[in-house]
């Protein structure tokens, strides 16, 4: 039995410990804003927290989650208006959408470590992210637009 | 653009009498338990509204006003632009407007969300669906009011009597207006630009994307997030070669998987390979990981066909090689040979490899079969095509299968194949369950219908000024065709017309080829199409031009664009010219519109003022398609290492009316992003008949630093009629950055990617 915190609630799991994170949360917790994009860590829209950090779920075994605090999406805000969901709004962000939710949760903790990030930071921290559709000039903006509203 | 609707689309008069609520099947009954959040595909409502003057609008008399998106968004913020369009002629409050996702159904006209052709094809109907309803109400109020309709005038919601002042909200008129009978089309007076609150402009709310609060906060569903009750998952082992077969299978390990239920063989493909799944063996259990995990234990032997000693590396020399021959003859304009028999002569081959969609999310599809029919929940570009696939394949009528649409995590054409919803069915009806099959990025990068591989050979012959008097263009690359029949060695119009046969420089003698290549893997269409590598290498040419007549690129190609005209390319050595399915009367193509992008575009970035070289350098391309023009300036660095830094691109559009001009802004800095990943790093290549790349690892797509850094996009303001959007800025991105990085290093790259040219 694997006990975690998602999104502030008590879980505990006994299914296959070698499972990643990413199918826990979308097939049995039904949060689908964590995307499946690669299965192996390389395009970060499966990005969530785990005590505080951004990690890959999808490359995540649940066995590495034993007593840990997890955030997704769902949990970053419970009114869907963090500052930088406000500013994705504002810089009118996603295209397709299907990569934001990851893009969001990165920045999310690039923020928290560095509270006015250059572009070379930006840069930096959001490389594990991939946007099929291109919206990168939009993100860097918006995180420079949530930067100064959380300053 | 797909083989089926290259003609012009049909034009429908939607307006009355063509609905009936009794045809609409309500299919609740199995709505996914979580599927829609908030992104509600309100199915059915509309049609079920109090004042229904179209089949795409519905009032009902709380004031809602449902508006039906036919087309499927994948990124372009289509869910958001066609609706804008018939509320704007409505004089609709936007705050009320909402969204419903359209089912397939070939009521609609043509649903296929590709081709660069929503707004172009369906901006008259929306426009006329509003203007209806608009006319309906004043009517009723008219009516009820008991004074002249032309004393009253509709404005955001409300109708008013002029003269006495006298107000009803469209709400309380809908029940009234909604007995009256719909007017027809040429009873409709359209407004005038100079009304117009929401075409051409941007909302300044969320709303600029409808699916904006449910994208940012996770509640957004893609097929990808659809669920059904009962559902089980599925994920497929499929030939490794394009034809191949099972030969044996063992699939006890496989079943030994916790949550593994049962395994389920698919029929290879009957060749043609069309739509139809590629075959296999499909692994179903109670999750995805369980379906994941019993497919890696399956031991399948394969036979692998024909196709198993194609190898990319030959297969390019074959094509680079045929390029150099004669080969059907596309366009022929005065005497090239003549004019090659004097003069400078220039000659350069150039190739561009295979690629793959990649689209963010993976295909995956959803199908329950109960009761000899289908209901399929789908990110598809295409439903109607869903429901003929899926109807083909388990030989079932195409009513009686129902298609879903979802929000699509990307399509670039891929999702118009509806192969994997194809898979999804009978599985489904193998297991007597509804099925979700999930493709891994394995295999999508594995099992696309892949962007054709192309060699290309030029040939130019300038005078003593520099100026260009004879033009070759030759080009081999497995047809699109092939999906229709699998003897096709040749391309079609609709591939000559992207940037083949419809060349638009004004030089006397030209001629266009098209050699002879034979298909080995599945091929599709991608984001512009056989532009990508026509227009890379027409205009990576066209610079060449200009550096060996001692010219600057950008005046060169005003100069080889000549006084700009209306080209009657037929009449020009054309045989026949497809002009992206429209009549030439409607969107002639026009040079002049083509100079004009480039003359804004050398303005905005200030071409010429710095010199190229020592590593910094800008490059400029121009070219129509889809009916839209565009120029692109690309400015990039390239340090000692021959690491490329793209800081800046400058993309001029004339598309004509545009409707949603955030959106159009955000598909021109999406198509650089595009562009810039085609040249630096796109490539599929194939050994023994399989593909060697799988993941995000070796099919490279740009991340942040590698993409344009900053875009800035040009809206030309023009009153021609809407052209497309979501691909023609793919096509001159491609040489302008090529030509960019010769302007900075000297090195000229024919051959994609620029990751395997060595630049320092």
């Amino acid at each position: 039995m694997i006990k975690l915190k998602v999104n502030g609630r008590e879980r505990s799991f006994d299914g296959d410990p070698d499972m990643p994170l990413l199918w826990y949360l979308r097939d049995e917790l039904s949060m689908t804003g964590t995307k499946f994009g690669c299965g192996i860590g390389q395009c970060g829209a499966c990005t969530v927290h785990r005590n505080g950090e951004a990690i890959r779920s999808c490359s995540t075994s649940m066995k590495e989650l034993a007593g840990k605090t997890v955030v997704t999406i769902e949990g970053l805000s419970p009114t869907g208006d963090h500052p930088l969901q406000k500013a994705w709004a504002q810089g009118n962000v996603p295209q397709c959408g299907y990569c934001q939710t990851g893009q969001i949760m990165q920045a999310a903790v690039l923020l928290k470590k560095i509270k006015k990030p250059s572009d070379k930071e930006i840069e930096d921290g959001m490389a594990g992210n991939i946007c099929r559709c291109g919206t990168y000039q939009r993100i860097r903006a918006a995180i420079k637009t949530a930067a100064k509203e959380m300053a | 653009m797909s083989i089926q609707n290259i003609d012009n689309v049909t034009r429908r008069n939607f307006i009355g009498g063509m609905f009936s609520a009794s045809a609409f099947v309500l299919a609740t009954d199995l709505l996914p338990q979580f599927a829609w959040g908030d992104t509600n595909e309100n199915h059915g409502k509309a049609a079920a509204a109090a004042l229904k003057p179209s089949l795409y609008l519905g009032l009902e008399p709380d004031g809602t006003v449902f508006i039906v998106t036919h087309r499927s968004e994948m990124g372009t913020g289509i869910r958001t632009t066609l609706p804008m369009v018939a509320a704007d002629e409505m004089e609709a409050d936007w705050s009320k407007v909402k969204i419903e996702q359209a089912i397939g159904d070939e009521r609609y006209g043509d649903q296929n969300t590709d081709g660069s052709k929503s707004i172009r094809g369906s901006f008259v109907p929306f426009r006329e669906a509003g203007a209806a309803a608009r006319l309906m109400l004043t009517r009723a109020a008219a009516a009820q009011w008991k004074v002249p309709e032309s004393e009253c005038s509709a404005v955001n919601h409300v109708v008013t009597h002029t003269p006495s002042g006298k107000k009803l909200g469209y709400g309380e008129l809908a029940v009234a207006a909604g007995k009256l009978p719909v007017p027809k089309s040429s009873e409709l007076k359209l407004k005038a630009r100079s009304e117009w609150r929401y075409i051409g402009h941007t909302a300044k709310d969320p709303k600029a994307i409808a699916d904006m609060k449910d994208i940012t906060s996770g509640k957004a569903i893609f097929g990808m997030d659809a669920k059904v009750e009962g559902m089980v998952y599925a994920s497929i082992e499929r030939p490794p070669v394009m034809g191949g077969k099972v030969q044996s299978l063992d699939d006890k390990a496989a079943l030994q998987v916790k949550g593994v239920s049962q395994t389920v063989s698919i029929p290879p493909f009957k060749p043609p390979y069309t739509f139809q799944p590629l075959g296999g063996v499909a692994v179903v259990a109670n999750s995805t990981w369980a379906a994941f995990q019993g497919r890696k234990k399956l031991k399948v032997e394969w036979n692998n066909g024909d196709n198993a000693t194609h190898d990319s590396e030959r297969y390019k020399a074959e094509l680079l090689e045929t390029a150099k021959k004669p080969g059907k003859v596309v366009r022929n304009l005065g005497d090239v040979d003549a004019a090659f028999s004097k003069g400078k002569i220039v000659e350069a081959s150039y190739y561009v490899p295979l690629l793959a969609h990649a689209t963010m999310e993976p295909p995956v599809a959803i199908a329950s079969f109960k009761d000899g029919k289908v209901e399929a929940w789908v990110p598809t570009q295409n439903p109607q095509a869903v429901q003929d696939t899926v109807a083909k394949a388990l030989g079932i009528k195409v009513s009686d299968v129902t298609c879903h649409v979802t929000l699509l995590g990307g399509g670039f054409g891929r999702k118009s194949k509806p192969d994997y919803v194809a898979e999804a069915a009978l599985i489904s009806k193998s297991v007597g369950k509804p099925v979700k099959v999930v493709w891994t990025r394995e295999d999508d990068i594995k099992f696309d219908y892949y962007h054709a591989v192309a060699g290309m050979y030029h040939k130019a012959s300038l005078d003593d000024k520099g100026k260009v008097t004879g033009w070759l263009h030759r080009s081999v690359f497995p047809s699109i065709s092939s999906m229709n029949d699998e003897k096709s060695l040749y391309g079609f119009d609709v591939e000559y017309g992207m940037g083949l046969n419809d060349m638009p420089f004004d030089i006397p003698n030209q001629r266009a080829e098209n050699g002879p290549a034979k298909a080995h893997v599945r091929i599709g269409w991608l984001r512009s199409v056989a532009n990508i590598y026509h227009v890379f290498s027409g205009l990576s040419f066209a610079d060449e031009l200009a550096h060996a007549a001692g010219r600057d690129s950008l005046e060169y190609q005003l100069e080889l664009l000549g006084a700009g005209k209306v080209l009657n390319l037929e009449a020009q050595g054309v045989g026949k010219y497809w002009n992206y399915g429209e009549s030439l009367d409607r969107y002639p193509f026009d040079t002049r519109r083509l100079r004009k992008v480039l003359e804004i575009a050398a303005d905005k970035s200030g071409w010429g003022k710095k010199k190229s070289g020592n590593g910094w350098g800008m490059g400029v391309a121009v070219a129509r398609s889809f009916t839209s023009y565009v120029a692109a300036v690309v400015e990039v660095e390239v340090d000692k290492a021959g690491k490329i830094r793209i800081p800046k691109s400058y993309m001029v559009v004339d598309a004509g009316t545009v409707v949603n001009p955030e959106r159009v802004v955000s598909q021109f800095e999406g198509a650089a992003v595009m562009g810039a990943g085609i040249a630096l790093t796109g490539e599929i290549s194939l050994a023994d008949g399989r593909v060697q790349q799988g993941n995000f690892n070796n099919y490279q797509v740009p991340r942040m630093a590698q993409a344009p850094i900053q875009t800035d996009v040009h809206i030309v303001e023009s009153n021609e009629l809407p052209g497309g959007v979501g691909e023609p800025g793919v096509p001159p991105y491609v040489p302008a950055f090529a030509n960019a990085v010769f302007a900075a290093t000297g090195k000229r790259v024919r051959e994609l990617p620029f990751s395997k040219a060595k630049l320092v």
